[in-house]
């Protein structure tokens, strides 16, 4: 089939268009992008104006939960909610039952998502086996197998010589190492935030520099090696600091920060009545001083990607008490009104900026493809109703779980439609009429 | 002075929920309460027939019995349990176990948790009462009351006292109810430990920090000791007990720094010769034992507050 989107409002830094121009996709591929092309006997599809084309956005940090834990998450619901949530792919964590460190595993990730048919699938593989920070898992076998990436997520990797030989040992297969920087001393047994609120509410901190040591030591690595680190859901201004100073030396480090760290501080783990466990997350939600400066290093460019950490938990399990609940919220099916309202609608950065931060740098990062919606690449899209206000509503959700702080919230901005590989992998009835586009 | 009639909200979570009126409410009921105890029949038929269920879900003596005692002073009906670690290591959850219990009926749960803000999630499942009994670092509310009581039986007054709180700040749920009720009723405290044990956020309560036990004492009318739990320090907190009781210890030569008539507070169970010197403890500065005599009149106006607001309640739904 042939579908000639046009006249369409494109934002797409990394091609350099920010207008309205005609797109010709053709066999799930774009065939061409430019002005006035001509229809033959392609299907003409005319986007209301209020919507905004993008490429893809990629969530490079997502928890599927598929193989062992089922009941939170599978990967036929994961990729739907990313569909649902604006996004065309996602990287999705090795820290299931079992670990994705083995091929096999990776396989039957792709295998399922084949299966699901919805959005793309880049699994992360482990660093170490088990994630267990000690052997390095067999890397080219991963590679292979379709792992785009190595991390222990959900622990920081284990020590510095296993951090120094993951990186360079992963730098021949050009995967980036992506670590969830924790000092675990400093970390302890912390639940919040430590600051005024879990000082006043009781509960066990963990401080800012719990994280940006380790960010420090993992720059320190990537600048000894040569090779690539990403800082996975940075959340402490001194993190930034420390990735800004890398950055500024050449050292190849990237970082990303979710939609909960650039919105919420911790006041929110004593607003409802206080303790709501779905204000338990780590990093922890951090002080306004760091909400801040993870807004301005968006801005500024010191913050490479937007990345949601959805991390789904099943309901029972967030009705025990903060301190025994897991850390963790969803993050799918709100990351793009919250990104659009808070960030776009607030002025602190343009659409161009958001689809980088939403769609190039994660593909770049990951070097999957993507990010700019290339003549003879996949036609996989990001269609906005920026200007469309939506309210949170959880229990709607195509996640199976949901564990969100943002239930209720109203937000300008929504996802109209996802495009992947030409196919309509999602359509918002309320922005867009389904039939205006194609099946 | 109190304006308060009643108790605003059905459940006591904490001091921070407690506005000045209602917090003299409840220390003016507590006086007409402690009467009770000195009658030959200490028993009033005010609570009879309504259901108290005690969850312990952590180890306790004195906060236990004094609840219980409270209770049973008004005639209510109780029930306890102990059980140490929480639902989940029954295998339930804790909104499970709330809707167990409320499925029996009860008017009030006090409960103990050594989870911070497990009576709020409680709290927001439950038609009962929930009363925290302690929970986790959080808060204290009727140890903070009964101390705000004692202190008021002693001083005359709360207002304009120098208070200093000494101990194991980070983890005392104690200190955090204490400093919410005296800096409410305009009392000034001086909270003081090992910098170690310092947590955060007490500044914005309008408490003054030091770690110098001296600067804390001096001129104080309330020397308020917490219990320092030391064998959970693993020597990451402080070196030794002795150095502890070095710096931190309440001895007679420290306490000559506090106002003449200073009294002497600790919570219990005291650990003699850590955080304070049985000279001190056993002196005529303390006023430890008229703090558990209190408790149980101030935990009697709790009950018997809270019980009149769930009258109204049910009767305003007819």
């Amino acid at each position: 089939m042939t579908i000639l989107l046009k006249a369409a409002r494109l934002v797409d830094p990394v091609a350099g268009r920010n207008g309205v121009f005609d797109v010709l996709i053709l066999d799930g591929l774009v065939r061409r992008v430019g002005t006035d092309l001509a229809a033959a006997g392609a299907r003409v599809v005319r986007l209301p104006d209020a919507c905004v084309v993008a490429p893809g956005f990629i969530d490079m940090h997502v928890h599927l939960r598929e193989p062992g834990q089922e009941y939170k998450e599978t990967i036929a619901s994961g990729t739907a909610a990313a569909a649902a949530g604006g996004f065309t792919a996602v990287a999705c964590m090795p820290n299931t039952d079992p670990v994705n460190d083995t091929a096999s595993v990776t396989e039957f990730i792709l295998k399922r998502a084949a299966e699901a048919g919805s959005v793309r699938v880049y699994p992360i593989g482990a660093v170490s086996v088990g994630s267990k920070g000690e052997h390095l898992t067999e890397v080219a076998d991963l590679r292979a197998a379709g792992c785009v990436a190595l991390s222990d997520d959900g622990r920081p990797v284990a020590t510095a010589l296993l951090m120094r030989r993951a990186v360079e040992y992963a730098s021949m297969f050009g995967m980036p190492v992506i670590d969830h920087c924790e000092d675990p001393s400093l970390k302890g047994d912390g639940v919040a935030h430590e600051g005024a609120v879990a000082g006043l509410l009781g509960l066990k901190g963990i401080p800012g520099p719990a994280e940006s040591i380790m960010v420090e030591r993992d720059i320190a690595v990537a600048e000894m090696t040569g090779g690539s680190v990403h800082v996975a859901h940075m959340s402490a201004r001194q993190s930034l600091r420390a990735v800004r100073a890398g950055k500024e030396r050449g050292v190849r480090v990237t970082a990303e920060v979710t939609p909960h760290h650039f919105t919420l501080t911790e006041a929110a783990l004593a607003e409802r009545g206080g303790f709501d466990t779905n204000t338990k997350m780590n990093p922890p939600l951090r002080e306004e001083a760091d909400r801040a400066a993870m807004t301005e290093g968006l801005r500024d460019g010191s913050i490479d990607a937007i990345a949601t950490d959805h991390a789904p938990h099943h309901a029972d399990e967030k009705a025990l008490e903060f301190d025994h609940a897991p850390f963790g919220i969803v993050g799918l099916e709100t990351a793009v009104p919250i990104c659009l309202d808070r960030l776009v609608h607030a002025g602190i950065i343009g659409l161009p900026r958001l689809v980088e931060l939403l769609s190039a740098n994660p593909a770049r990062i990951l070097g999957v493809p993507g990010g700019t919606i290339a003549e003879g690449a996949p036609a996989d899209l990001t269609i906005l109703a920026p200007d469309r206000t939506v309210t949170v509503q959880a229990s709607a959700f195509r996640s199976k779980s949901r564990n969100t702080p943002f239930d209720g919230w109203t937000l300008k901005g929504a996802v109209a439609a996802t495009v992947v590989g030409g196919r309509v992998a999602y359509v918002n009835g309320a922005a867009l009429d389904p039939a205006g586009l194609w099946a | 002075m109190s304006t308060a009639t009643t108790l605003r909200s059905r459940h006591l979570l904490g001091i921070a929920g407690l506005e000045p009126d209602e917090i003299d409410l409840i220390l003016d009921t507590a006086l007409a309460m402690k009467e009770i105890a000195t009658r030959p029949i200490k028993k009033v038929p005010t609570l009879r027939g309504r259901t108290i269920m005690n969850l312990f879900f952590e180890a306790s003596t004195r906060t236990r019995m004094s609840f219980e005692l409270a209770e049973k002073r008004l005639s209510a009906d109780t029930l306890g349990m102990t059980t140490s670690g929480s639902s989940m290591s029954k295998g339930e959850t804790l909104a499970d176990t709330a809707r167990t219990l409320e499925a029996m009926a009860p008017d009030m749960i006090v409960m103990r948790h050594g989870a911070s803000g497990a009576p709020h999630q409680l709290a927001r499942i439950c038609r009962a009462s929930i009363i925290n009994a302690g929970d986790g670092m959080h808060e204290h509310p009727t140890q903070a009351l009964l101390d705000a009581f004692t202190i008021r039986e002693h001083k005359g007054r709360l207002g304009g006292l120098r208070v200093a709180i000494v101990g194991d700040l980070a983890h005392s749920r104690v200190l955090r109810s204490n400093a919410r009720l005296l800096t409410r009723m305009g009392a000034s405290v001086v909270a003081c430990g090992p910098a170690t044990l310092v947590p955060p956020g007490l500044e914005a309560l309008g408490v003054r920090v030091t770690t110098s036990m001296d600067a804390a004492v001096d001129g104080a009318d309330v020397v308020m000791m917490l219990r320092v739990q030391h064998e959970r320090m693993h020597g990451l907190y402080f070196p030794s007990v002795r150095e502890y009781f070095t710096l931190y210890g309440l001895t007679p030569a420290r306490l000559a720094r506090a106002a003449s008539d200073a009294i002497v507070m600790h919570p219990g169970p005291m650990n003699r010769g850590v955080e304070i010197d049985s000279a001190v403890a056993d002196g005529p500065w303390s006023v430890i034992l008229d703090q558990v005599a209190n408790g149980v009149a101030v935990r009697m106006a709790v009950l018997y507050l809270l019980a009149g607001g769930d009258e109204r309640a049910d009767a305003s739904a007819a």
